[in-house]
């Protein structure tokens, strides 16, 4: 070990109350390379950033920063060391122009004109050292996200940052975005720049790095050279034991439709179409994956079946009825009575009422059932006994209906929400992310209920933005993009196959990106 | 009918007064993050402090000084509340708002025993009117004579000091490092916080620079326009303070805007009492009193534009866990 | 996620007990600062509220009008609203129970009336929670500043109409003539001589809000509709994701909680004052807002802190007599100190006693 490293780790501890996210952590960074973390969902990757970012403050352990052992008191000193950090959700200001964000906390006096004239000299002089063109005067709000993207870089850039962590820069972004990304990012390695991505994408990780730690339950488990190393390798590695994504499931016996979207347009509270001329349908008895990009109207549409959200046009055929989704009044409640059952996204945010215990949420969207109402009140004896039926059933933990369910962890929450959603025996079940943030273990008892509720004859229409999920579960594979759905492959689809469609046509996609700048 | 009008727009600018300076006030505290439905409480706390000290040693400035202390400690209470313990901004500004009401009345009663009320003032103890260089010579001129003399000259010094806080709130939220920080918290914290800012620092800035600002449109109602404190001297004008600032939808020109209309509402009411209005009859005073709430809540219907409040505005900061 | 909850009667119990104990510790050293005896103000104050019959009554007597406003706020907080209009809206309420006894009192006895005057104080302080509901619901306006703006509208409103179409003819007083025997609730006093309530106003609504608390109750933890009012208070995306209207919610919620500030003015106008006049609400509808906070917008807890602010108000009364250095102000600067420390400093002595409460690092384990 010739060169000091750029950082370096050494027993990091973290807990937040009960939870220890970070357990001894050590790290050691190369000066001038790009290396990868990756782990689960909650293996602590974000954690352990935000302390090296200054966030928050290590229980216990030592920071060196270039060999030095130093105390990151908060997000000024990480800056003051030369860290800049690009996270996961943007840290700007979005009434703001470029330019003033650039410049937010790193002002020259207390005066701004001078400061921002600073600002805007050495952001030309960036833009043509990293290719990293922006509009110093386009408001935040009104640039793509790729394009807010690289402000973050910018802005860390601008503050003279030698180590840039970027946490999970790609979940936002389309494969083409992606691409540049990356290619900016060889670049400020080129430069000398040392460079910590953060992710859960093993595909990033080969293509993009040089060495990879990976963390698993808070834990750093190992640390290789990325040549040295494979994808199934650090499979293993992140989750323990030798992961199979197979779902043991017998082919499908797919019956007529259940449910049929005809030209589904969707337009987005800022006014923009994020579905578009959407047409497909879902037979009884098969799982039909919807694969793609986060953020290309997956969403949308999953809100919009479920009546969350209002369409601008398109017609639905369900339980033999047709209804115009553009006029349609119909809300969450009147799409349940029509035999639908709706696994939501973001169970935290959507699935789940947290400061409700858990039996009120058993019933949570079927709480004006007859079956748990005796004349004007609710009866609650009869909704407490079916969330023991089901807390038995799905094995939720632990088996305490009058608990609130912040206190459930997030596999036995994400089984609350299926148990309800399930137990209702809906014709079609639309699922959303089901296994996101959850263990492994609940995540093979969640795909093989679903593996069930299909071979009972229902239609279930599953979204995902982790590929191998969908190819592990459906029958039939549509490919979402920029709010088009731009392929349909059956279930032994190629991957590689599946994934240019994810980026949709290269090209096209490219332009409109690069479109928006100039 | 000239006349009139002149008449009519000086008190309205008398009246606008305490409006402009209290509604400027809010603007920094809301445009930092931190709801103010406690302007009320604070210029009625700065209205006693004034009046008490003005009393007791006779100077206006002193007065002025006591009036700002009493305002800004009450904001950096509503700090404490909203920005350190991360309360309920409405709940700490309605607690404020009784605070300063029973404590005002309490403690005039102990100390000067007039019911709640400050004494008169003693000479000394109150801004007077400044006169401008050859108002009186140049008031016989037609039009411009009686603008210049009677409107624009012949005001008390905090009257010019809240309109010059109007160009001067601009130039701070808009050239100024502190501007950018404050604006920014007011809409995204946590890019505020990430980049190495203290978010309550910044707050606490914000809320004492509306603490000062309230202090003055206390003093100018007990030591200024009026000649000692009176029980609930503020009547409702915090109020109206903050009515005029959603009215005006955050901003420092509108805000002069929204208070010289609110006040020249209130200068017509007084004059149209038991006057008939051709064709219509009387018009009661009550219609004119009401008028500025009227008026705002058609503004939030949405109805006479869209009134975006910070978007930070009303939620405590808490570092996001991962 | 979220730490181990603590026990029940810690979070319902001790940390409310806590706050309320800091508000009146503050209290009493602002008394020592106007120079008298905290501990013998206490005691003036208790047996002022509790000491006697009468005191007792007057102590009743407000604290009827304290369960209305309290509940009215406490049903908008679990749906996630800040009314802050119970001032407006029970003062428009009082015309509701004006229209009834003006037009009933000297054909029906009191009973006849009584429904007809809380329909319609119900009816009147809804209706003025409407249009702040309705554009909370359908604009976005925020409806803590709505109803703000509609309380002062209101006040312009009755001033009006007590100077006009309201005033009985010939006077020179702003209000309504007086109403006959058939606009007049019994006191409890003649209901009950044997309490001895004397002269206290105290009446027969205290059992309209008693029958109040139960049923707001039941709506709030035992119908769908209580059901759908919490859930979208405690989380409006998964409400909607439920199949919860937000609009209705919202608005149905809001016309609750402006019909139980109405109904304020049953106690007041057709139980006390008989007659309607200017500013009857005196600040009643805020004092709701303190004590909601302070009941933890249950009504138990609201019957307990209106009880204790009834004791606030008629002890206040006694204690002005008796040490005149400490006004009726002094209940307001009390009140303004339970608002602080049950509200907005709610969270301050949470953390050290959640630390008490907790074993530190025995949790730990049982995570993973």
């Amino acid at each position: 070990m010739s060169e000091t490293p750029a950082i370096e780790l050494r027993g990091i501890n973290k807990s937040f109350g009960p939870v220890h996210a970070n357990k001894n952590i050590d790290l050691v960074v190369k000066k001038g390379s790009i290396h990868g973390i990756v782990g689960e969902n909650g293996a602590g990757k974000s954690t352990l950033m935000s302390i090296l970012y200054g966030f928050y403050h290590a229980d216990d352990g030592d920071i060196l920063v270039n060999g030095k052992k130093v105390t990151i008191a908060d997000s000024k000193a990480a800056i003051g060391m030369g860290i800049g950090m690009v996270h996961q959700h943007f840290m700007l200001v979005d009434n703001f122009t470029v330019l003033e964000n650039v410049v937010l906390g790193a002002e020259d006096s207390a005066m701004l004109a001078g400061g921002l004239d600073r600002a805007r000299i050495e952001l030309k002089r960036l833009e043509e050292e990293y290719e990293l063109r922006v509009d110093p005067d386009a408001l935040i709000q009104d640039l793509p996200v790729g394009l807010q993207q690289r402000v973050e870089i910018l802005k860390a850039l601008y503050r003279s940052a030698e180590v840039l962590i970027l946490d999970e820069p790609t979940g936002v972004l389309t494969p083409p975005e992606a691409d540049h990304l990356f290619k900016i990012l060889e670049v400020l390695k080129k430069e000398g720049k040392t460079i910590l991505l953060i992710t859960h994408k093993l595909r990033e990780i080969m293509a993009a790095t040089d060495s990879v730690s990976v963390m698993r339950r808070g834990e750093m488990v190992a640390t290789r050279e990325t040549q040295n190393t494979s994808m199934e390798e650090l499979a293993e590695l992140m989750v323990g034991r030798s992961v199979l994504l197979r779902v043991d499931k017998k082919p499908a016996v797919p019956a007529e439709p259940v449910m049929e979207v005809e030209n589904l347009c969707v337009t987005d509270q800022r006014g923009v179409q994020v579905v578009k001329d959407v047409s497909f349908s879902v037979r009884a008895g098969e799982i039909v994956g919807i694969a793609g990009v986060s953020g290309n109207g997956q969403s949308e549409l999953l809100e919009t079946l479920s009546g969350i959200r209002r369409a601008t046009q398109g017609r639905l055929k369900i339980n033999g009825e047709t209804i115009d989704l553009g006029t349609s009044t119909l809300d969450a409640a009147d799409m349940r009575a029509r035999s639908m059952g709706h696994v939501p996204e973001d169970r935290h945010r959507m699935g789940l009422i947290n400061s409700f215990s858990e039996y009120e949420n058993s019933i949570l969207g079927y709480h004006r059932d007859p079956a748990y109402s005796s004349g004007l009140l609710m009866n609650i004896a009869a909704i407490k006994e079916n969330a023991v039926a089901e807390i038995g059933k799905y094995d939720i933990r632990p088996p305490n209906p009058m608990l609130k369910t912040a206190s459930f962890s997030g596999g036995n929450q994400q089984k609350i929400v299926l148990a309800r959603e399930i137990e209702r025996d809906p014709e079609v079940l639309l699922v959303g992310q089901p296994t996101r943030g959850v263990d492994i273990g609940a995540i093979e008892f969640i795909h093989s209920r679903l593996v069930e509720l299909r071979d009972a004859g229902k239609g279930i229409l599953l979204v995902s933005v982790e590929l191998d999920e969908i190819r592990a579960l459906a029958d039939r594979i549509l490919v979402m993009f920029d709010g088009r759905i731009v392929g349909e492959r059956g279930a032994n689809a190629d991957e590689g196959e599946l994934g240019l469609l994810m980026a949709g046509v290269e090209d096209n996609a490219k332009m409109s990106v690069e479109g928006d700048v100039r | 009918m000239f006349e009139t009008l002149i008449l009519i727009l000086d008190s309205t600018v008398r009246l606008s007064t305490p409006l402009l300076l209290a509604c400027l006030a809010g603007l920094y505290s809301e445009r930092s993050g931190v709801v103010d439905i406690g302007l009320e409480g604070k210029m009625l706390g700065a209205a006693f402090g004034a009046g008490a000290v003005a009393y007791v040693t006779a100077n206006a400035w002193l007065g002025l000084l006591a009036g700002i202390g009493v305002s800004v400690a009450l904001g950096l209470l509503h700090g404490f509340a909203s920005i350190s313990n991360r309360g309920n901004q409405i709940v700490s500004g309605v607690a404020i708002n009784f605070l300063a009401a029973g404590l005002t009345a309490l403690l005039g009663q102990t100390w000067f025993r007039q019911g709640g009320r400050t004494p008169a003032l003693p000479e000394g103890g109150r801004f007077r009117d400044i006169a401008w260089p050859y108002a009186e010579q140049l008031r016989e001129i037609p039009v411009i004579g009686p603008l210049y003399s009677e409107l624009l000259s012949g005001h008390n010094i905090l009257v010019y000091a809240g309109f010059l806080a109007v160009p001067l709130t601009w130039w701070v939220l808009f050239r100024t490092r502190f501007g950018l920080r404050l604006r920014a918290v007011g809409e995204n914290p946590a890019a505020v916080d990430t980049a190495g800012i203290s978010v309550a620092w910044l707050r606490y800035r914000a809320v004492i620079a509306c603490g000062i600002l309230c202090g003055f449109a206390g003093a100018y109602l007990s030591i200024a326009q009026g000649a000692g404190f009176g029980v609930n001297m503020t009547a409702g004008k915090g109020f109206i303070a903050l009515a005029a600032l959603i009215f005006a939808k955050w901003r420092p020109a509108n805000a002069m805007f929204a208070c010289l209309l609110f006040g020249f509402l209130d200068a017509v009411s007084i004059r149209m009492q038991g006057q008939e209005v051709p064709g219509i009859g009387e018009i009661p005073v009550q219609f004119f009193q009401a008028l500025p709430y009227i008026l705002t809540v058609i503004l939030l219907a949405g109805f006479i534009g869209k009134a975006v409040p910070p978007k930070a505005a009303g939620i405590p900061y808490l570092k996001e866990r991962s | 996620m979220s730490a181990g909850q603590l026990p029940r009667w810690v979070d319902y119990g001790l940390i409310p007990f806590v706050n309320l104990a800091a508000a009146f510790l503050v209290s009493g050293l602002v008394v020592v600062l106007i120079g008298e005896n905290p501990l013998e103000a206490v005691r003036i104050l208790l047996w002022g509220s509790l000491g006697y019959g009468e005191g007792i009554g007057f102590t009743l007597f407000y604290a009827t009008n304290f369960i209305f406003t309290g509940l009215a706020v406490a049903v908008a907080f679990h749906a996630g609203l800040f009314n802050i209009g119970g001032e407006g809206q029970a003062y428009v309420g009082g015309l509701g129970v004006t229209f009834a006894c003006l037009a009933l009192d000297h054909i029906v006895p009191w009973y006849v009336t009584l429904p007809f005057a809380i329909v319609g104080s119900a009816l009147m302080g809804a209706a003025w929670a409407f249009i702040p509901a309705w554009l909370q619901a359908t604009r976005g306006s925020h409806v803590v500043i709505t109803t703000i703006m509609f309380n002062f509208i209101a006040s312009s409103l009755m001033v009006y109409l007590l100077n006009s179409a309201l005033k009985k003819p010939g006077s020179m007083q702003p209000e309504t003539r007086t109403f006959e025997a058939g606009g007049r609730l019994p006191f409890l006093n003649d209901v009950f001589p044997s309490f001895g309530f004397g002269y206290a106003p105290v009446n027969l609504s205290l059992f309209v809000a008693l029958a109040a608390c139960v049923l707001i109750w039941l709506l709030i933890w035992r119908t769908k509709l209580g059901f759908e009012i919490r859930s979208f208070g405690a989380n409006a995306t998964a409400a909607v994701y439920a199949g919860i209207s937000p609009v209705r919610t919202i608005v149905i919620t809001m016309l609750i909680s402006g019909g139980l500030a109405g109904m304020m003015a049953i106690n007041e106008i057709m139980g006390s004052q008989h007659r309607l006049l200017i500013d009857f609400v005196s600040g009643y509808g805020f004092v709701g807002i303190a004590v909601a906070l302070m009941g933890r917008a249950h009504p138990v807890g609201i019957v307990l802190a209106a009880i204790l602010f009834g004791m606030l108000y008629q002890g206040g009364a006694e204690l002005s007599f008796e040490m005149p250095n400490i006004t009726r102000d002094m209940i307001i600067v009390i009140q303004g100190l339970v608002i602080l420390f049950a509200g907005a400093l709610e969270h301050m002595f949470r953390p050290a006693i959640t630390r008490l409460f907790t074993p530190s690092r025995a949790l730990a384990a049982e995570e993973a």
